[in-house]
């Protein structure tokens, strides 16, 4: 193996983590894990509670030490650096905002450890406030802010240090629906206009479909797949990753398969389609509607998605055929 | 305020009328009279009392004590600091034995420790006998009856009252904090200085605000390690009631010095409430 940056795609590759496992008392809480990420790559960690998302981004950062394997940042070993000699910054889950300093001194901190001239300083400050739209709030201290702009305001802390890269763990995760929203957008935005690389920590499976390059799915400390959002929703891998991103139907066959709800069409018609069964449930979700079929014959329902231009009408307890494309199985190892 | 609240409150205010507000409105009332020869009260007004604060005599004993105070406070505050920090980095039980053992002499008679001191400090008490049995000294040092040694009983009596709200106000610290500053390229000493010194002020400050106020009137300290030379204000004031017998210039001074106090307890207050009232709320 080669200490090489390039990945082979042109990009350079900002973060290779070599066989990495972290063991807490003895219990394995990341297993093995050999993962690169690009320069400029927005890649999120995407698993369920506890699964150790939080603890790979820890050890990337230099918190916590791995068990075993290394890790490299642009090429330079760091699995033995302290958190304050790596050359990129993590927005924690609660901000951890210095409450004895105001917004602007709190965004001021780093640049003064790293001592960076006054005059940069200002300048590094200014843009900082510009980019995350925290102008009228320069002055104020973190309890006089809302969730939302102390959220801003670990996002601009971190990026006036101009690191080589960013570690968000679930930098949304305790804001409601619409502020999340607007935050995603805004964020994937800055991350566009800074060329900095991410790397998100979430466990809701949408944020991490909308924002990221690439998705790693993990589960009980195992990686599942690594793709991108659209691999990882039209080709998933294994069981977990095709039911934990977006719905799906698992048929157990002579082998394992899935198949997307939209890709499932329903016909009254009963002759030549793949399976029968009654409509169990007709639920409407405004741009589409979806019904729920329990098959004749067999122990599962089957779901199928619906988009506006379907007039059908649909009554519960109606017979009908089910029908897919062969193509549109996706075999999953389990 | 509603009735039930009221009802609630009310044995707390009978309680400070009677201990607090009443005796110290006599002590206001007494101050402005003055006194014959045998030592009782001339019900005539007067400011003299206030008059003889300014003598030189008690000018200075005011001033030492003021000094006094505020070096205890200095050295309990640079003694208890590291040894609160030392604490929060041990396991739970490591913890508790410490505080058990920091709050141990509080279980003992004050007297009896401070006497203890006597045993130690005097011309032929142990120090001096170790001292000179290593070769260090040739003749016993005077220790005992000096302002040292009445710094040195202040500082060990009053130490626990600056440890604990330090200790608390460091518990009590978001360590992710820490975390955060080391993430942002502080070293652990700069983590330390921009970050735990300013987030445990409030507990400095409380420690404070407790070891001066308390020091300003311990007279017994003085009175045992400091003889007849070391005299604070506190020492003026029993006498002026228990020897002299002059209840009016002794009720002045208690006057001027609870003003005093209040005064510095305010000023303490205002510097903690102008520069980190933002760490406080926060946390509330
Ligand atoms: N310091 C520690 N000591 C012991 N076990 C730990 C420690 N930190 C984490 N763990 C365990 O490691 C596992 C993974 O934790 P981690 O915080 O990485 O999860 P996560 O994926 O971030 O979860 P969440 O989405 O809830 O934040 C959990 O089972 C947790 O209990
Ligand atoms: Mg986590």
């Amino acid at each position: 193996m080669t200490l090489s940056t390039d990945n082979g795609k042109g990009l350079m590759l900002m973060i290779r983590l070599e066989n990495v496992e972290k063991h807490f008392a003895g219990q394995p809480v990341v297993h093995p894990l050999s993962l690169t990420i690009d320069e400029g790559e927005f890649l999120t960690l995407l698993g369920p509670s506890g699964c150790g998302k939080t603890t790979i981004l820890r050890m990337i950062a230099g918190f916590e030490q791995p068990t075993t394997g290394i890790i490299r940042l642009d090429g330079e070993d760091v699995t033995q650096l302290p958190p304050n000699k790596r050359n990129l910054n993590l927005v924690f889950q609660h901000y951890a905002l210095f409450p004895h300093m105001t917004v602007e001194q709190n965004i001021q901190f780093g640049l003064k450890m790293k001592k960076v001239p006054a005059k940069e300083q200002r300048e590094r400050i200014d843009e900082a406030i510009r980019l995350t739209q925290l102008t009228a709030l320069a002055k104020r201290y973190p309890h006089q802010l809302s969730g939302g702009q102390q959220q801003r305001v670990a996002i601009a802390r971190a990026i006036a240090n101009k690191p080589k890269v960013l570690l968000l763990d679930e930098p949304l995760g305790a804001l409601d629906l619409q502020l999340r929203k607007n935050l995603q957008a805004e964020l994937k935005q800055l991350q566009r206009s800074l060329g900095i690389t991410f790397v998100y920590v979430t466990h809701d499976q949408e944020e991490a479909m909308m924002m990221s390059d690439r998705i790693v799915i993990m589960n009980t400390g195992k990686v599942e797949q690594i793709g991108s959002p659209r691999d990882v929703y039209e080709r998933p891998e294994t069981l977990f990753a095709a039911t934990f991103i977006g719905e799906n139907n698992i048929f157990h066959e002579e082998r394992l398969f899935t198949v997307r709800p939209e890709k499932v069409r329903v016909t009254p018609e009963l002759a030549d389609t793949r399976k029968t069964g009654i409509i169990q449930d007709i639920v409407y979700l405004g741009n589409v509607h979806k019904l729920v079929i329990h098959l004749e014959n067999e122990p599962t329902s089957v779901t199928s998605v619906l988009d506006f231009t379907d007039q059908r009408d649909w009554s519960i307890g109606q017979k009908v055929g089910v029908h897919w494309n062969l193509q549109d199985e996706v075999t999953v190892g389990r | 305020m509603n009735k039930r609240s009221f009802g609630v409150l009310a044995p707390v205010v009978l309680w400070l009328s009677f201990f607090m507000v009443i005796p110290m409105l006599a002590v206001i009332f007494v101050s402005f009279m003055q006194r014959d020869n045998l030592g009782n009260i001339v019900w005539t007004f007067s400011l003299d009392n206030y008059a003889r604060f300014f003598e030189p005599l008690y000018l200075g004993i005011y001033w030492d004590t003021i000094w006094l105070s505020v070096l205890t406070t200095v050295f309990c505050l640079l003694l208890s600091y590291p040894l609160a920090y030392y604490m929060t980095t041990l396991g739970p039980k490591a913890q508790k034995f410490w505080l058990i053992g920091i709050t141990v002499p509080f279980w003992i008679n004050f007297l009896i420790r401070t006497y203890a001191w006597i045993i130690l400090l005097r011309t032929q008490g142990v120090v001096n006998s170790l001292l000179m049995d290593i070769g260090l000294i040739s003749e016993p040092l005077q220790m005992l009856y000096t302002q040292g040694a009445v710094l040195l009983g202040m500082v060990y009596t009053f130490i626990p009252y600056m440890v604990l709200p330090i200790y608390v106000s460091l518990e009590q610290m978001d360590k992710r904090l820490l975390e955060a500053s080391s993430d942002l390229g502080a070293s652990r000493w700069r983590s330390f200085w921009h970050i735990t010194l300013p987030q445990t002020k409030s507990g400095m400050m409380t420690g404070s605000v407790l070891v001066f106020v308390t020091t300003t009137g311990m007279f017994v300290v003085a009175d045992i390690l400091g003889g007849a030379k070391s005299q604070m204000i506190s020492n003026i004031i029993q006498n002026q009631f228990l020897g002299a017998r002059d209840w009016p210039f002794g009720s002045a001074l208690s006057v001027i010095f609870v003003i005093s106090s209040l005064v510095i307890i305010g000023l303490f207050n205002r510097a903690l409430r102008s520069s980190y009232d933002s760490s406080k709320e926060a946390k509330a």
